[in-house]
Formats: structure tokens, C-alpha cells, sequence
């Protein structure tokens, strides 16, 4: 590659290998940079305006985040995503625990393994009124068992103390879906020696799983760990089709509260509205940091 | 393996497991299998308070005939696919560039434009809906089916970057050093070499991403205002709020939406499953 006497084409050969990441890259980096990238630092941009997303943008510096730091709104919807943060990790035991109920060889357990997966493939749109359906008093299947078991009527999505809880049980069941299908996945990569080493030794039950097998499933939980995090702070279309942020905004989260205030009949209020965007993505950055932190840590190491 | 197989445990546990199984399912699935009845119960049947026996007589065709003849579920449906086919294309295309060049380069930047991408792929949509919906309005691109394919496309390209680039770690880098030596340009060593080995990923992400866009709902209700360009998910919703109490056509709309993906799904099952785990517990 080094003696080449043609001038154009020397250059070439000679930067190659320097070049052509960089061509490979530019359509993604340019998409995902227009569409990402540049969008986020418009966000925190606008979040210092007045904005109503048609005539002219009035900078307001802080007054927005002051705002927001009075807003009653706010504090439920933080207490909300916390609500959802804490709840939607049983996801993770519970996935678990299908996957090892589900971890055999027996005919047909790859039917049962597709369908108990069923939940996580269809639209949250179509899971949020299935559930809508299922709690509706009167006649839904669940208010049904309730009724026949307590004798008393409940209409979970109408009351503002239980409604929250009802929407994130709608979340959990996709949620555990996919985290057990990443646990089973996970089974089939252990290593079946250090088991039976482990079964000889007189290792059973509860103490061969804790001290043998989650240890092993470290990769597992981690991701699963990670997905759940993001898809409850991501919460925003069962908010929306089963309560609409109600009753009296007590199923709000930030994600929705935002939507609320920047796109619906509150008003279009996009300044505002990027401020709570700004506060949900530090959030989520902290989480953000820290999967990127590892998996630069498992870079390293490969 | 663990747990302890069925097979080698006593004769009781074995019979109780294989038992046990369907009662599982079913209570797993117990919200979406009434749905599913529900979908074929004659409105009669509601009216009457019957809502969970067995209807009085099979009104699927019924239903359904009346779910696409009296709503625009079909149009709806077609949109989605109009959303999604591009988008699988595009995204997939764009990353099995973007995840060659990470996976094959060394260079300085290489790390950091590769978590720019991960990193990005996991930002709550809402920090990106004003600057999205402002600029699609001003290219003329909102309220059209085109603003949605060119956004799913890009903000699929981060995921779809991180998942080529692991899988292309994976391929044996020997084969393209060798390559190297012998003069191949890179241009062919993507098209001739690394591409033909791509062939199980582009399947198992084609599969992910089309479920990922298909199911999508904030960015339809962002996007879009009117009917013509409404995909499945939003307009399943619209159609919620006027078949108020109409259970019987709510649930058969459902399962319409829910169709394809699931088709999808168990059609692709083996390429699905393998996409996310390798997505997954690769990085």
C-alpha cells in the first residue's frame, strides 16, 4: 500500500482506514443526531422560555423551574414515578420466578414459553384497555372476583387512592413477561457442571438457587434490572388510556404531566412543558450513567 | 439445569407440574382470554348482564365484520404498516452501516459515538417532543405518515446500532483482516464478507423493530391529528371513546390491532426471542 504512484488514489488507499468509519457512520449519526441529539439540547433551550409553540419565544431564564418547584401537580407526579419505580422492580423476582417454573423439558413447553410471553408482544394501548375492561365495576372480570369474594363493589380506576396501583399492575404484566424471557434465556447459559458440583455437595432449593444460580445470572439481572428502570419512568400510554391522569390527576407521572401541559387541552405551554422534560431526563440520566459506566467497565475488560 | 427436571422427580410431582401448567396459563392470560371472549359475545349478551359465561350463541363474524365495516380499524391498520415497513427498512439499513464502522474501526471517537447511541436509545421520549413536533411542522411533515417514518427511523437507529455492533463483534475479525491484507476495499468487505454473515441479525431485528414501532402510541398522538394518517394503536384509542359500553367491539378491535405483532411473533419466534436477548445481555 505504500508505493503507489497514482496521486488521488494513493490518498485513498493511504486513508482508507480513517475514512471510511466515518462514511459508514453518516447517515445514522446525521439521523440520530437531527432526531435525538439536537432535539434534547432544543428541550433544555426552550425550557428558559415562554413558549406557546406558535408565535414568539420569551426568555424567562429560571422561571419555569420556579414554577414547577410550587407546583402541587409536580409533586404528585414525582410520587407517582417513585410509586412506579419501586412497584414495577417486582417485576424482576416475579419474572424470575416464572422462569424457573417454566424451565423444563416437558412436551410442549415451548407453546407455554410463547404464550406466558404474549403479554410484552401486543401494544400497551390494547393492554391498557384489556385492564380498563377487567377493573371496570359492574361487569369487569376482576371487580366480578372481588365482588363474589368481599361482597363490595370497587372501581379501582375511579378511586384516587387505588387508581395508580391499578395502572402499574397493567404495567407489571408485559413487564414480567419480558423480564422472564430474559431470565429463561439466561437459564440455558448456565453452567450445568457447577450445579451438579454444587447438588452433590447436598446444595437444594432456596440455597442452591441464592448461593449458585443468581450469581450466575448476574448478566441477566442486570439488563432486567436496566429495562424495567427505563419502562417505568417511560410510563406514559397506559396513563393515558386507562385514566387520562385522573381521578383529579392522581395517576399522573412526569412523562404525562408534561404532555399535559405542552400538548393537551391545559394548554400549550411548551416551555413549561420542556422544563419537566429537563427534570425527567436528569433523572433518567443517573440511571442513564450508570448502565453506561458498566458497560464501558465490560469494554474494557473484552 | 435448574430447577431439578420434572422427569427425575417422583411420579406425583410430575403428573401435579403437568397440571398445573395450563391452570398457570390461563390465569396468566385470564385478561387478554376474556377479551378474546368478549369479542365474540352477541351485544344482546352484555345488555343482559351476561358478561362472563358462556355466550349465547358465536358472534365473532359478526363483530368483526362490524369492527371494519362501520369504523375506519382498516385504514388504521394500513397506516401502521405504511409506518412500519419503511421504518424496519430504514433503520435496520442505517445500522448495519453504523454498526459495521463501530464494530470493525479503531479510532478515537469510536467509544464515545458508540454510548451516544446507547445513551440515546433510553431518554424519556417527552425531551424530545417539542424541538420533534415543531421541526415536522415545519417541514410540512406533521400530520403526515412521513414525519412518524422519519423519526421511528431514527430513534430506532440507536438501538438497532447498539445490536449490529454486538453482533458484529461477534463475527470473526479474521476474516476481515485477511481481507485487508489482500487489497479488498472496505466497501466489499461490508458487501461481500460481513454482510452475507448478517443475515441472522437482520432477521431477529427486523422482527424487534417492526413490534417496537407497531405498538408505538406517545409519538402517533404527537404526530398526528387526523384520520389519514393515524396508525392502529391511536385510533384504536379514538375508537374507545365512541364505542362508549360497546365491550363487544372494544375487544374485537383489540384484538385486530394486536394481530400483526403477534402473528409476527410467532411466526419469526426463534429470531424474535433470539433479538432480544441478544440486544440484551450482549452489551
Amino acid at each position: 500500500m505504500t508505493t503507489i504512484t497514482s496521486a488521488p488514489s494513493s490518498f485513498w488507499k493511504r486513508n482508507q482506514l480513517a475514512i471510511a468509519p466515518w462514511l459508514f457512520l453518516a447517515p445514522g449519526m446525521f439521523m440520530f443526531g437531527l432526531y435525538v441529539i439536537w432535539p434534547i439540547l432544543q428541550s433544555i433551550g426552550i425550557s428558559f422560555y415562554e413558549w406557546d409553540g406558535l408565535g414568539a419565544k420569551k426568555w424567562i431564564g429560571f422561571a419555569n423551574y420556579v414554577e414547577l418547584m410550587s407546583d402541587d401537580s409536580f409533586y404528585t407526579s414525582l410520587k407517582n414515578n417513585i410509586t412506579w419505580l419501586v412497584l414495577y422492580m417486582l417485576s424482576v423476582p416475579l419474572g424470575l420466578a416464572i422462569a424457573l417454573f417454566l424451565n423444563q423439558t416437558v412436551a410442549g413447553i415451548r407453546l407455554y414459553k410463547s404464550l406466558f410471553f404474549f403479554p410484552f408482544v401486543i401494544s400497551q394501548v390494547v393492554v391498557g384497555l384489556i385492564f380498563t375492561w377487567f377493573y371496570a365495576p359492574n361487569f369487569g372480570l376482576l371487580s366480578g372476583i372481588i365482588k363474589t369474594v368481599t361482597g363490595s363493589n370497587v372501581a379501582i380506576l375511579a378511586d384516587d387512592r387505588l387508581a395508580t396501583y391499578g395502572v402499574i399492575a397493567a404495567g407489571l404484566w408485559p413487564q414480567i413477561a419480558y423480564v422472564m424471557i430474559l431470565y429463561l434465556t439466561g437459564l440455558n447459559t448456565i453452567n450445568s457442571e457447577q450445579i451438579e458440583a454444587a447438588r452433590m455437595d447436598g446444595a437444594r432449593g432456596w440455597n442452591l438457587l441464592w448461593n449458585i444460580i443468581i450469581p450466575q445470572l448476574g448478566p441477566a439481572t442486570f439488563i432486567a434490572v436496566v429495562v424495567t428502570v427505563i419502562g417505568a419512568l417511560r410510563s406514559f400510554d397506559l396513563i393515558s388510556i386507562m385514566t387520562r391522569g385522573g381521578p383529579y390527576g392522581s395517576t399522573r407521572v412526569l412523562s404525562y404531566f408534561m404532555y399535559e401541559q405542552a400538548l393537551s387541552e391545559y394548554g400549550y405551554r411548551m416551555g413549561y412543558g420542556a422544563a419537566i422534560a429537563v427534570v425527567l431526563f436528569l433523572i433518567m440520566m443517573i440511571f442513564i450513567t450508570a448502565f453506561v459506566v458498566r458497560m464501558l467497565g465490560d469494554e474494557r475488560n473484552a | 439445569m435448574f430447577p431439578m427436571p420434572v422427569q427425575k422427580a417422583a411420579p406425583w410431582v410430575r403428573v401435579g407440574y403437568q397440571i398445573l401448567l395450563p391452570i398457570a396459563l390461563i390465569a396468566w392470560l385470564l385478561p387478554l382470554l376474556g377479551v378474546a371472549v368478549t369479542s365474540i359475545r352477541p351485544a344482546g349478551d352484555l345488555a343482559a348482564g351476561n358478561y362472563f359465561g358462556v355466550p349465547s350463541y358465536f358472534a365473532g363474524v359478526e363483530n368483526y365484520t362490524a369492527v371494519f365495516r362501520d369504523s375506519p380499524i382498516g385504514w388504521y391498520i394500513l397506516n401502521s404498516f405504511k409506518i412500519t415497513i419503511p421504518t424496519v427498512i430504514g433503520a435496520v439499513g442505517i445500522s448495519c452501516l453504523s454498526g459495521f464502522a463501530l464494530a470493525t474501526y479503531k479510532f478515537k471517537a469510536n467509544l464515545w459515538i458508540f454510548f451516544l447511541f446507547v445513551a440515546g436509545n433510553f431518554i424519556p421520549f417527552q425531551i424530545l417532543m417539542v424541538p420533534v413536533r415543531d421541526f415536522s411542522v415545519r417541514t410540512g411533515m406533521y400530520d403526515s405518515i412521513y414525519g412518524l417514518i422519519l423519526f421511528h427511523t431514527a430513534f430506532q437507529a440507536g438501538f438497532c446500532t447498539l445490536f449490529m455492533r454486538n453482533f458484529i463483534k461477534g463475527l470473526p475479525f479474521a476474516l476481515i483482516e485477511s481481507a485487508r491484507v489482500d487489497g479488498v476495499t472496505e466497501w466489499k468487505i461490508f458487501r461481500h464478507i460481513v454482510l452475507p454473515l448478517m443475515r441472522p441479525a437482520i432477521a431477529a431485528l427486523s422482527v424487534l423493530i417492526f413490534t417496537f414501532v407497531w405498538n408505538d402510541y406517545f409519538w402517533a398522538t404527537v404526530m398526528v391529528q387526523g384520520q389519514h394518517a393515524m396508525p392502529v394503536t391511536a385510533g384504536l384509542y379514538s375508537l374507545n371513546g365512541q364505542w362508549v359500553a360497546a365491550w363487544h367491539l372494544v375487544s374485537a378491535g383489540s384484538i385486530v390491532a394486536a394481530l400483526p405483532p403477534v402473528a409476527m411473533f410467532f411466526l419469526m419466534q426463534k429470531h424474535f426471542i433470539a433479538g432480544l436477548t441478544l440486544g440484551a445481555t450482549k452489551g
